[in-house]
């Protein structure tokens, strides 16, 4: 780790535990970022004085300067390409894409540049930046805002993949991300942005690239992360009623994947389904439907079983509802591996 | 309201992308006038040798220091002779030769300080060799040992990118970096330049670079190679204005200056990273010159251009111009001549046994460095394969 970072807590209002939103959570992490490292800087469309579409980036601008706080002329591009310039100058950017549809004139940087100069130059150049990406649907958009594009990353080496999805990990996970010497894709589930929660900004946080179990149970093990986890906890509840223990596992890192507490749990349960807002082809329920059957195999009592979004574009609002896993179709899937 | 006339498209008088239109008697030649670069090109030694002034730009120059300039230049020619010879010879897999191009090169490249920083494309070995990166050391990406096998941050010399434009918005950031870092705007100042050639200029990423230097100000001079060919494609297939007049859309000067004069191309690079270094940046320069060889050599240029043309472009050589200056002012005998050519050959002796001599690099290195904090995925994954690599140790695999 090259950036100074684990003491924070001078940065902490005066109450350790606060109640936040995901949003206030990302916004606080980032400011306790720039806090404890002026080599930080944020960069991206209308972050600054309008403090971001979603107001992530809040009053930043106005605390930190125009220099650490870039309004950035309006091409993903050029946002990456010249992160990448300044990350190899010693600077740690963290670039905001506006929503999830707008990365893509960016991944050529992500995948040519971002990701492969580390390999490139064999660690002579290093590339520590976070490209923050609201993703996922759920917020009545026109197209090109409701994507999920995570798993075209997670599947390009170089690079890491996380996705938060509470207020908590929000506020840990971003600062951690920065720290992180590799480039980080950090994904904020867009339709929980104001949900709220608590966060202690006093407590240790646990590794980042690393799944947690935020339910114990019996009978089937759920594996989700970003906005899905919240469903799938809700399913969990829902099932409680009917006399069903499901586990949660909430994967927060998407690449590298922390399958052991999903193995563990498996065994145990000898039942998974993968709850994802992203389609299932070649994808990342794919890939945990691959290695569970590797490690677990003679566990399983049922096959894998994956409720995600369609594999077709996302569809006009009117018919996301349609298109988003929802508790019914967790729950289906629940019944249908029980039934196996 | 101004007249609808005003608004109608460039006529035929407009200059085209290359210097003057081509007349019919060339076009039934198939010939491109592209020997011409126009009124505006810099120049300050004419392809005969004649030193010429310039009304903005002009040069003192030494006799030792164009000696260098011309040994610099038949050094890397030799370096890039000998890397094309091996890949014919199957100890290269692809070269890509920069014959032609050495005074555009070495004249940038000598007009950087050390603490300036290069972000080239794939064909600056003559930067290269200006930053102080080994010819050797541009044998392992093409030979298929490494990607890369200079330090960018000793030699301020950033690896090659491949993927046509990219660099550009790197080293826009790069140039950003410097000048909120504060080294900006006195005699100590830094800047940064990028390489890149005419085909690159219709990239998103050119656009986006240009855009963004001019908006931040930032001090980079974008460094265009025209070396009138994107492969097959000539420069009229990238843009219907020359590219040095596109600056100006943009907010910064652009200047054309001919790519096979070294002391033009030194004295207005050296102009422009100043300017670069005060705070007046970006620049952008267009080094008007000729790829006198393939593409790669993987490439046929017979399919698409006249050897006449080629012709053409050898009475321009950026050597031969220096030498004949040099004999003519008396500034150089043939005794450096001579030794000049045994040091070139020595080079290439170098180059040569090397290059052989390269190691394949030992198995697992394909996981190496692939994350700056490691992947516990990934050394899953290399650890099997070790272990299964190792199975054949000793054995007829």
């Amino acid at each position: 780790m090259a950036a100074p970072t684990m003491d924070r807590t001078t940065s902490a209002a005066p109450a350790a535990v606060q109640t936040l939103t995901i949003a206030k959570a990302l916004n606080n992490g980032l400011r306790a970022s720039m806090e404890a490292n002026p080599k930080v800087i944020v960069m991206g469309e209308d972050v600054g004085k309008l403090g971001g579409v979603f107001r992530i980036t809040d009053g930043l601008q106005k605390d930190f300067g125009e220099q650490r706080v870039l309004d950035t002329p309006l091409a993903e591009s050029g946002i990456i390409g010249t992160a990448v310039g300044l990350a190899i100058r010693g600077y740690r950017p963290v670039c905001e894409i506006q929503f999830d549809g707008f990365i893509f004139p960016g991944f050529d940087q992500i995948v040519s540049q971002v990701a492969k100069l580390h390999f490139r130059t064999q660690g002579r150049l290093k590339v520590p930046m976070v490209i923050r990406v609201p993703f996922g649907g759920g917020i009545g958009a026109v197209e090109h805002h409701s994507e999920s594009p995570e798993s075209y990353f997670a599947h390009t080496a170089g690079l890491k993949v996380v996705a938060c999805s509470n207020p908590a990990d929000a506020y840990w996970m971003i600062q951690q991300a920065i720290d992180c010497d590799d480039p980080v894709l950090f994904f904020e589930p867009k339709r929980r942005y104001y949900e709220k929660g608590e966060v202690d900004t006093t407590a240790a946080p646990g590794p980042l690239f690393a799944s947690r179990t935020l339910r114990t149970g019996r009978d089937v093990t759920l594996v989700t992360y970003g906005p899905m986890v919240r469903t799938s906890l809700e399913a969990a509840a829902a099932a409680e009623e009917e006399g069903r223990s499901l586990e949660v596992v909430d994967l927060r890192s998407l690449s590298p994947l922390d399958l052991a507490p999903v193995y563990e749990s498996v065994r145990r349960t000898g039942r998974l389904v993968v709850v994802t807002e992203a389609p299932s082809e070649s994808s990342i329920s794919s890939e945990i439907a691959a290695k569970v059957q590797q490690e677990c195999f003679y566990s399983l009592q049922a096959p894998v079983l994956r409720v995600t979004g369609f594999d077709t574009p996302y569809p006009p609002s009117k018919l996301e509802e349609e298109f988003l896993p929802d508790l019914d179709r967790v729950l289906h899937a629940v019944d249908r591996s029980l039934a196996w | 309201m101004s007249s609808p006339e005003k608004w109608t498209h460039p006529g035929p008088d407009a200059a085209p992308a290359t210097a003057a239109k081509p007349t019919a008697e060339q076009v039934i030649a198939g010939l491109r006038a592209t020997d011409e670069g126009g009124a505006d090109l810099v120049q300050l030694l004419t392809p005969e040798g004649e030193r010429v002034q310039h009304p903005d730009f002009d040069i003192d120059i030494t006799a030792e220091e164009l000696r260098g300039l011309y040994r610099d230049m038949v050094l890397v020619r030799r370096v890039d002779r000998e890397a094309n010879a091996l890949q014919r010879k199957g100890e290269l897999g692809i070269w890509v030769p920069l014959l032609g191009q050495e005074a555009a090169q070495i004249g940038a490249g000598r007009a950087m300080r050390p603490e300036d920083m290069a972000f080239p494309s794939y064909r600056e070995h003559g930067i290269a060799w200006t930053r102080g990166v080994k010819p050797t050391d541009l044998l392992g990406i093409f030979r298929g040992t490494d990607n890369g096998t200079w330090d960018p941050v000793e030699t301020r010399f950033h690896p090659y990118t491949i993927v046509i434009g990219n660099q550009v918005l790197n080293a826009t950031g790069y140039a950003m970096g410097q000048k909120f870092d504060g080294k900006v705007g006195d005699a100590d100042g830094e800047a940064t330049i990028c390489f890149f050639g005419d085909g690159a200029t219709s990239q998103g990423d050119v656009h986006e670079g240009f855009v963004w230097a001019a908006v931040y100000d930032a001090p980079l001079v974008f460094f265009c190679q025209n070396n009138q060919w994107a492969i097959s494609e000539p420069t009229e297939r990238q843009s219907r204005l020359p590219l040095y007049q596109r600056a100006r859309g943009y907010g910064f000067p652009g200047i054309r200056v001919d790519g096979n004069d070294v002391l033009a191309t030194l004295a207005v690079t050296r102009w422009a990273l100043e300017e670069c270094r005060q705070g007046n940046g970006p620049i952008l320069i267009e080094a008007f010159t000729y790829r006198m060889d393939a593409h790669t050599t993987s490439d046929d240029p017979s399919r698409y251009r006249l050897s006449d043309e080629l012709e053409l472009w050898k009475l321009k050589d950026p050597i031969e111009r220096v030498k004949v200056h040099l004999v003519k002012q008396q500034w150089a005998d043939q005794a450096f001549f001579e030794s000049v050519e045994a040091e070139a050959e020595q080079i290439a002796i170098e180059l040569r046994d090397y290059c052989v001599n390269l190691p394949d690099p030992p198995a697992g290195r394909i996981f190496s460095e692939v994350y700056a904090e490691g992947n516990h995925v990934l050394e899953a994954q290399r650890d099997e394969f070790l272990a299964y690599h190792a199975g054949f140790a000793g054995g007829e695999h």
